[in-house]
């Protein structure tokens, strides 16, 4: 385990982290803060702005944590560190 | 589930053992349905309700007692991604999540919505910045990492200092909530009903520990999310609203707003004190000011949530760090199935209560019509509702409808003519939920004292069997302060459950984020970020509730708004001021980076 290898894999997990606190940043106060905007869109019947926040950022941070750990497991493999 | 190889077994067999579990939870429920027939009494169904669920809980306590001291802290750290899901959620889910959640959004309208996103979007962080990283640092408890990363015993008790304050706030009302549900259903005094709630909590945890505390947790997780889903499907059906009412009642939200605008939503023109009128839309952000107050209450939790210990201390019982990553996932899926029913109990609660072409409705009846049904008058005398003429037109207005918030999930099943049975599942799942959180609670707590106080800094020379009984102690000593407090009744539930979550976020956020994510970070400033943090956050705190002037328009729900950013300043600039940590911390810091090789702390230390 060189440590050439463990910088990679740093960057590599940093890197994921900032894309995925920014994708929460957007669903979980962007789009909330202009709920009023979104109001003009709708969405299986359901104003778009509150749908979005009684289930559409509720499912996409279910969806953030699944896909970050998916692609979190293969970084962690990829770099020969993974502990399973 | 006892100390040798019986354990292992056990977790082997969980998938058999829940699912016969929960068959037999549908039996009883069946049973209590039949019962109800033959003509057994309200009261005799809730009381059975209560004491079978409890039973289990205590069963579960019993067979998992322990005198090993990673069992009793970390549950042997075999707990599976997937239970250990469902166990974080209902640890996570407290009273409040249950009873009040829905009864605030009823109420509260936009603005409270925030609570939804606040509480459900904190996962992220959690596995984002923390889980993973504190599973593979191995420490027990959460000031253990703090004192193990930056060393020294000032910085380890700091530490213990803020989680005691934000897990003692949280877990008043956890047993407030056990002593309301249990003295009406068991038809006992309050302050009696809070002892016996303490006590069926102890069972759960106080021979087992963490092994104790999980597995009941998972049990209680099943009876709460039944409880709390049946009755809101049972109900879109019985009314019409669709089988699975959540993505259709779109059409609802809409209705709610003709119907507020052709009411009008108006102060009362004499308040009932304890009661409230609706007065807020269902759904009309305003922008601007609203929006502020939208995303700094979402921030204060969802940080919080990141920093409060016994949510935390959840993910160090995991065989590995995939595995944590893994029920942090599970975690947020199981509380999810909570948060987003919610929202749609409420609004077809309202739609029954408002909309005149449903039989269901009670603004805009006769008032000698509404004060007859059965289930306004067993509300209104326990003084929960209140219906009251006060123009004088012979017709309820919205403005003349008093409701407590937090009876709407309670109620529900009697507006929409659901038979009692129903009720006495919703009373189990409450207590479930509350009972859940104030275990974990506690448990962080005791173990923080035990493990940190105690044994790390004033007797590192105490055996086993010393450590795990002065745990047990301190576990039962937590417990009855917290029950004498909550039968003073100095706290409204909801306000002192955001509180516990701006004291972590404000104390602990920054020292556990910049512990893994900079190596630059040393004791001094830590040191200085929890206590300016949790300094300012308690200042701003007490002035705002004193009636000062706000800062920013942050009111007391969301004081973590004003400590985080001290506590963030204050441990930075106090950090580079310091010298840097010396090359064995930072190397460490690496290690707690990587999912392979050893924990940083050893198995048992």
């Amino acid at each position: 385990m060189s440590q050439d290898n463990r910088r990679l894999h740093w960057a590599k997990t940093s890197r994921l982290t900032y894309w995925v606190l920014a994708l929460w940043l957007l669903f979980g106060y962007v789009f909330p803060f202009f709920a009023r905007d979104l109001d003009g869109g709708s969405f299986l019947g359901f104003p778009l702005g509150y749908y979005m926040i009684v289930q559409g950022s509720l499912i996409v941070f279910v969806l953030l944590i699944v896909g970050q750990n998916f692609l979190q497991d293969r970084i962690d493999e990829e770099c020969g560190l993974s502990d399973e | 589930m006892s100390d040798q190889s019986q354990g292992t077994r056990f977790v082997d067999r969980l998938g058999k053992v829940y699912g016969i579990y929960t068959l037999g939870f549908l039996g009883f429920f069946a049973l209590m349905a039949i019962v109800e027939q033959l003509g057994a009494s309200a009261q005799l169904i809730g009381i059975l309700f209560l004491l079978f669920t409890i039973a289990i809980y205590a069963t579960i306590g019993w067979l998992s007692r322990t005198m090993q001291v990673d069992a009793y802290y970390v549950a042997g750290r075999e707990v599976p991604s997937f239970y250990n899901g469902m166990a974080t959620a209902a640890d996570w889910m407290s009273g409040a999540s249950f009873v009040a959640l829905a009864g605030g959004i009823y109420f509260g309208g936009y603005p409270y919505l925030g609570f939804v996103i606040g509480w459900t979007g904190g996962y992220v962080l959690v596995n984002a910045l923390m889980a993973p990283y504190l599973r593979k640092f191995g420490c027990y408890t959460v000031p253990d990492f703090i004192g193990t990363r930056y060393g020294g015993n000032l910085a380890r008790f700091c530490a213990v200092v803020v989680l005691v304050v934000a897990s003692f706030t949280y877990v008043t009302a956890q047993i407030n909530a056990t002593g309301t549900i249990a003295s009406r259903a068991l038809a006992i005094p309050f302050e009696a009903g809070v002892w016996f709630g303490l006590l069926g909590i102890l069972l759960c945890s106080m021979l087992g520990g963490m092994r104790g505390v999980t597995w009941t947790q998972v049990a209680q997780y099943i009876v709460l999310i039944i409880a709390y889903l049946v009755p809101v499907i049972w109900m879109s059906n019985a009314q019409g609203f669709g089988i699975i009412p959540h993505f259709t009642y779109g059409d609802a939200t809409l209705r709610i707003a003709e119907l507020e605008a052709q009411y009008g939503l108006e102060a009362a023109a004499q308040a009932v004190a304890g009661l409230r009128v609706l007065t807020t839309p269902h759904f009309d952000p305003q922008g601007g000011l609203d929006s502020w107050k939208f995303v700094t209450l979402a921030f204060s939790m969802m940080a919080g949530t990141a920093s409060l210990p016994h949510i935390l201390m959840r993910y160090f019982t995991t065989p590995s760090v995939r595995q944590a990553r893994k029920s942090v996932g599970w975690s947020l899926f199981f509380i999810f199935l909570l948060y987003f029913t919610a929202p749609a109990l409420a609004t077809l609660t309202k739609l029954q209560l408002l909309d005149p072409n449903l039989a269901t409705a009670v603004v805009g009846k006769a008032i000698d019509d509404v004060a007859n049904l059965e289930w306004i008058r067993n509300w209104t005398e326990v003084g929960m509702l209140s219906v009251v003429d006060q123009n004088g037109d012979g017709i309820v207005q919205l403005n003349e409808f008093f409701m407590r918030p937090d009876i709407v999930v309670l109620a529900t099943p009697e507006i929409a003519g659901l038979p009692y049975v129903i009720s006495g599942l919703v009373a189990a799942g409450g207590m479930a939920a509350a009972m859940s959180t104030a275990d974990g609670l506690l448990l962080a707590m005791a173990n923080a004292l035990s493990h940190d106080l105690y044994y790390k800094i004033i007797d590192p020379k105490a055996d086993t069997k010393r450590r795990l009984i002065v745990a047990r102690v301190l576990l039962v000593g937590i417990g009855a302060l917290a029950a004498l407090i909550a039968s003073l009744q100095l706290t409204g539930i909801l306000g002192a459950v955001a509180w516990a979550f701006c004291f972590a976020a404000s104390g602990l956020f920054f020292p556990l984020v910049l512990g893994i994510w900079w190596k630059r970070a040393n004791r001094p400033g830590a040191i200085a970020g929890m206590i300016a943090g949790f300094v300012a956050g308690s200042v701003y705190l007490i002035h705002v509730y004193n009636g000062g002037a706000q800062l920013w328009s942050i009111d007391h729900l969301r004081f973590a708004i004003i400590g985080m950013p001290v506590s963030l300043v204050a441990m930075v600039v106090v950090s580079l001021i310091t010298e840097a940590p010396d090359a064995e911390m930072q190397a460490m810091v690496d290690e707690t980076r990587v999912p392979t090789g050893k924990p940083i702390l050893s198995e048992t230390h």
